[in-house]
């Protein structure tokens, strides 16, 4: 079984984050790039799957110069190759373009399995594993709690807000999951090693057949008009309790649409 | 000439910092104040292959060296020293002697087990009459038939009482050299040999999520096959595995000295006095830099005497000198910490009162900073009294 997952750098989690005043899109530069946190799981899930039914990992990602050390840190975890599409042509490429291109970019190998994390830390619209699937023409599985594979048939659970629903679907397919489900494991030096070794191919938007037209900041079917630093955190409401506290708390809540 | 990290050290670096980060931190409060071994956070450094870093793959290591485990100590000490002499103990005295000394058939049995942190391993030195004068064991071995009878006690030996310490190797007298010198050997003794009796832990003033204890042999009988290295090289062994451990005390010593700096730095921020953060007191601040400094001095100390180690060039007064300086600038540096912090740094539930209490044994343990200046000393070649 032949497993890609598609993975995402984005500005440290823990790092204030802000935009750039003039394109008001992402400033890459004044935190860390990491490995998306959600990704993390998703790569897991797909070490675990070809551990148990045999296969590789082949890691995805859209991004930047530099985008190939979240690829490494995939590799360093255990999977085996990477393929990395960098483009000056995709900077500043939205949802629906992002979706695009990774689809055009898988069109360049073969696979049974496409996995991600159900969102990035830093936009956190949870589009593009929906907008993949109908670009490939593939079921899709979003926010799973759980995969389960036999033969060519894939059951997940899917994470819903009253608890899950079962879903099946034929291989192939395109899977989001959530933190759920599972726990992942850190790169060992022997995996860091080996990491170095493993090949990742290049792309850019010719190799990987995509129209330079539809993606990019100019092809966004959104754009972002304007940007304001978040207010700084209100000192809050102090109830002094004069024997009336519970009341005074209640109508707080009840103002607040909580009870 | 360049003391950088290279690519795969710092991809190493960063993985312990962001697992000492996210895993340690969170739970490592509680089993030091409840004085308890925190057998998931081990179990999770073996998964990572902490414990195999220096050891060829072929025995279950990570093929990594030395400095890849320093690395680990360094990262693990900032959040906590605990888990990190733990992993120190587990490799540098537990595994370290088999893998350097043991038979390719001692190497097979027990190297892949220690190398998993499935099993730890201890080493069996000081005794109650002598922990810097390893020259006056008293414990004996005595070869009766195919079997070693041991006597005698041996006392702070880290990890030595664990539900996963697999064997303890002790260094006892086995007869005289022609000299009339004791005549030392190493032993491993599998945990659980009949006569071999582990005390309950010490209550100790510091590193209290790790394992201590007092061990007494009474008649304990092993194979003689279970001999580590040649018999009457105990000694000289040992002192190899004290230089080495030297460094790796020296890079726990700079991570205990590096994580007063990032709490100093948090709490500076956040703490507020007379209308301002601390940390814009020109009093703090020339203490914070201080502190810095002797991280930063730190590491490059035991960065120095690991890249000796590893080039094969002697070491012996570098790993001496990295140990005193950074022994010696941790405890500064949780003394300083702790004063930042003014009455919360007294509190248990601080990071920095664990680093003040887990500080003063860097200064005595695998030699005090007396031994230390003693061997930088005798290095000079200077006239003997």
């Amino acid at each position: 079984m032949k497993i890609v997952v598609c993975v995402k750098q984005v500005p440290d989690t823990e790092a204030e984050k802000r935009l750039l005043p003039d394109t008001l899109t992402v400033d890459r530069e004044s935190s860390n790039p990491v490995l998306n946190e959600m990704d993390e799981f998703a790569i897991e899930e797909a070490l675990k799957l070809t551990e148990a039914h045999g296969g590789e990992v082949v890691v995805l990602t859209m991004g930047p110069d530099g985008a190939d050390a979240a690829v490494r840190k995939a590799l360093s975890m255990g999977a085996h190759s990477g393929i990395l599409l960098s483009d000056p042509a995709l900077a500043g490429s939205d949802a629906v373009a992002t979706s695009y291109a990774i689809a055009q970019a898988l069109g360049t190998t073969e696979y049974d399995l496409v996995i991600l994390g159900s969102e990035a830390s830093d936009a956190r619209t949870s589009l593009v594993p929906a907008m993949l699937a109908e670009r490939l023409g593939l079921p899709q599985l979003t926010f799973a709690s759980k995969v389960e594979i036999d033969g060519t048939s894939i059951t997940v659970n899917r994470l819903t807000d009253y608890g899950h629903d079962v879903v099946q679907a034929q291989l192939p397919a395109v899977v989001s999951v959530v933190e759920k489900i599972n726990e992942p494991r850190y790169p060992s030096f022997k995996g860091i090693m080996a990491a170095k070794k493993k090949p990742v191919a290049a792309l850019d938007v010719a190799a990987a057949g995509i129209d330079a037209a539809l993606v990019g900041q100019a092809a966004a079917a959104t754009t972002v008009v304007d940007a304001a630093q978040r207010p700084p955190r209100s000192a809050g409401v102090k109830v002094t309790d004069e024997g009336d506290g519970g009341v005074k708390l209640a109508e707080f809540l009840s103002a607040q649409k909580f009870i | 000439m360049d003391h950088r990290l290279s690519e795969e050290y710092e991809a190493l670096r960063a993985t312990v910092e962001e697992f000492a980060h996210d895993v340690v931190a969170p739970k490592i409060g509680a089993f030091y104040e409840r004085e308890e071994f925190p057998y998931e956070i081990v179990a999770q450094m073996g998964r990572m292959g902490l414990f195999g870093l220096p050891f060829p793959e072929e025995y279950g290591g990570m093929g990594g060296d030395y400095f890849a485990l320093c690395l680990a100590l360094e990262e693990l000490a900032r959040v906590d020293s605990s888990v990190a002499i733990t992993l120190e103990a587990g490799v540098s005295l537990g595994a370290m002697p088999i893998h350097r000394f043991g038979t390719e058939e001692q190497k097979q049995q027990w190297l892949p087990k220690l190398c998993s942190g499935e099993m730890l391993g201890a080493f069996g030195l000081t005794e109650p009459g002598g922990g810097s004068d390893a020259g006056a064991t008293r414990t004996t071995a005595v070869l009766a038939g195919d079997e070693w009878v041991i006597n005698g006690t041996k006392c702070f030996i880290t990890n030595s009482g664990t539900d996963i310490t697999g064997l303890i190797t002790v260094t006892a007298v086995t007869g005289s050299k022609p000299d009339g010198r004791k005549e030392i050997s190493s032993i491993i003794v599998p945990a659980g040999t009949p006569g071999l009796t582990v005390a309950p832990k010490y209550s100790k003033v510091g590193w209290n999520a790790s394992d201590t204890r007092e061990l007494s042999f009474v008649d304990v009988r092993v194979p003689a096959a279970n001999l580590l290295g040649e018999r009457g090289r105990g000694y000289a062994n040992f002192l190899r595995t004290l230089d080495e451990g030297r460094i790796a005390i020296a890079a726990l010593s700079t991570g205990l000295s590096q994580g007063c700096v990032d709490e100093s730095v948090k709490y500076a921020h956040d703490r507020q006095a007379f209308g301002h953060p601390i940390g814009a007191n020109q009093a703090i601040q020339f203490k914070l830099a201080d502190m810095r400094l002797r991280a930063h001095t730190s590491r490059l100390a035991y960065y120095d005497a690991a890249s000796r180690m590893l080039t094969g060039e002697p070491f012996k007064a570098e790993a001496a000198m990295a140990k005193l300086y950074c022994s010696e600038a941790a405890v500064t540096n949780a003394r300083e910490a702790t004063q930042i912090h003014g009455g919360y740094g007294f509190m248990n539930e601080f990071p920095v009162a664990r680093m003040w209490r887990d500080s003063k044994i860097l200064e005595i343990g695998e030699g005090t900073s007396e031994v230390q200046r003693m061997l930088i000393a005798r290095d000079m070649g200077l006239p003997e009294a």
